[in-house]
């Protein structure tokens, strides 16, 4: 009774820790720099329960099923030793978590209204729809192929950081030549990609193959996916925006 | 009624999220691999725990948080409260004026980054993979000081309206320098560390105060001038979780040579 009982209460124990420090900011600046009172607390309540409820499954769901499945997927490819399916699974799993992202499609609208304003494109319904799909479009093939050349990485056994250094080169090139309006939210797109859900699946991904494959050290080749998925996608809208 | 209804609509929006991952992960599994996926019973089940506390955690988002989260960016932004109800609101304002604004700035960052369940989830890993070498909390803590860093003086850009590309051409070329001086385990780690902090909880309030100042501040555009603040808080934590492992690596080594040394000491006695 008292284990199944520790089995519940102290990983929500963990959670309002981690909310804690949310919470103290919140009321410090309410309560006492604006000192406005707290609008609606049954509602607040009610969210904070929710808030507390959710981290805790999604921690428990996290080691029970997105960690193994990611790792078990890596060793299956591993075995099977087909570099083709490897690749076209990396590719997929980069392109279709992020094109349905509701935070790329909330910023790619916003960067068809800027391309609206700046006159890049015509103020119509019709161009800035178009205008925000082949953006989307564009960020979801560049994080495809950012797993794709991460996964190659972790198989060749490459150094990050000279792959770091060529994209950062890429990024500081293309601003020079990206129209101005775009690279704040090229600069953001990088770091909208990524999704909770994506993040663990692919870490255990990186980290499985990194120790399925014989002379890569997990920690030093096995992470790193991350880094690309947020990387390229700055390249590719700044590109996006010079050609449109 | 009104709770209830959120929940299932904000379940239902998380579950068309999650439904393109889990096709690719099956459909592969199963038309590529043709192998049983082992545990499947209790994989599934943290599927759907997975699913269902996302989606939790956004109904609390939207119900506690985002609000009055937006709320105080706004107000903390507004002219009135950055001046003082006493004078004038046509003055120019300076920058010292919006110290509140940077100091909020890095406390919802740090505050933020540490509940952000993407980082919690690299954070578990890399422990588990490092052996405990590192350490869940000192990694979550030097993402959110980095973020807490990014978020303030991005605010402090916008209200001084400086072009972005200087500080992130600044910050890549510190990283890069960084990196060939920070220990090699930790690299690989650092540069995902950018990448992971800007999700759910983070990204609608920095968001929410990009876009407060701007559209308050004479002269700048809300289109323009609102962006860049996730820019700033993905290139810090990289510095900031290099220099955590650079400063164990060094303190490491400091106890290794004071036990060393006395040690020494005890066989010439």
């Amino acid at each position: 009774m008292y284990k199944r009982l520790h089995h519940i209460v102290f990983p929500m124990w963990e959670s309002v820790r981690d909310l804690m420090p949310i919470f103290v900011v919140v009321a410090f600046f309410q309560l006492i720099v604006l000192q406005q009172p707290v609008p609606d607390p049954g509602k607040l309540f009610f969210g904070v329960f929710m808030l507390v409820i959710g981290l805790t499954l999604f921690i428990k769901g996290l080691n029970m099923g997105l960690f193994p499945i990611g790792e078990s997927m890596a060793y299956a490819f591993a075995r099977k030793g087909s570099l083709f399916w490897l690749l076209a699974f990396s590719f997929s799993l980069g392109f279709g978590t992020t094109v349905a992202e509701p935070a790329l499609i909330a910023v790619a609208n916003e960067a068809a209204d800027v391309a609206a304003d700046g006159g890049m494109i015509d103020r119509t319904e019709d161009a800035r729809n178009a205008y925000a799909f082949g953006l989307r479009y564009t960020v979801a093939f560049s994080v495809g192929l950012a797993l794709v050349v991460g996964v190659i990485r972790i198989l060749k056994g490459w150094p990050i950081h000279y792959l770091i250094i060529v994209g950062y080169i890429g990024v500081v090139v293309m601003t020079f030549f990206a129209p101005k309006e775009i690279i704040g939210i090229a600069y953001d797109s990088g770091g909208v990609t990524t999704s909770t859900i994506t993040v663990p699946l692919v870490a255990a991904l990186g980290v499985g193959l990194a120790s399925s494959i014989k002379g890569r050290n997990p920690m030093i080749d096995g992470f790193g996916l991350i880094a690309f998925a947020s990387l390229t996608p700055m390249i590719f809208v700044m590109g996006y925006g010079m050609i449109i | 009624m009104d709770h209830l209804s959120h929940v299932g609509t904000t379940l239902w929006s998380t579950l068309l999220d999650v439904f393109p991952i889990i096709a690719i992960i099956f459909g592969f599994q199963y038309l590529v691999i043709r192998r049983a996926i082992p545990n499947l019973k209790r994989v599934l089940t943290g599927l759907v725990y997975v699913t269902l506390g996302l989606g939790l955690f956004l109904v609390g988002l939207e119900e506690a948080l985002f609000p009055l989260g937006k709320l105080m960016a706004l107000q903390l932004t507004d002219p009135v409260f950055v001046h003082g109800a006493t004078s004038g609101i046509t003055e120019m304002l300076r920058w010292q004026d919006y110290m509140w604004v940077y100091i909020f700035a890095a406390a919802i960052g740090f505050a933020t980054t540490i509940a952000e369940p993407a980082l919690i989830a690299v954070a578990i890993k890399a422990s588990d993979v490092s052996g405990g070498a590192i350490n869940i909390w000192g990694l979550r803590i030097a993402v959110a000081i980095g973020v807490a860093i990014g978020i303030a003086l991005g605010t402090f850009r916008i209200v001084t309206g400086t072009p972005i590309h200087l500080y992130i051409v600044a910050g890549y070329i510190w990283v890069i320098i960084q990196t060939f001086f920070a220990p090699r385990l930790i690299i690989a780690l650092a540069f995902d560390s950018g990448g992971v902090t800007t999700s759910t909880v983070t990204v609608p309030l920095v968001a929410a105060l990009g876009l407060g100042l701007a559209s308050t501040i004479p002269g700048r555009s809300p289109l323009i001038d609102g962006f860049g603040l996730i820019a700033f808080a993905s290139l810090f934590p990289m510095i900031t979780v290099m220099s955590y492992a650079q400063i164990s690596y060094w303190r490491a080594r400091q106890q290794s040579r004071l036990s060393s040394g006395s040690e020494t000491k005890a066989q010439d006695s």
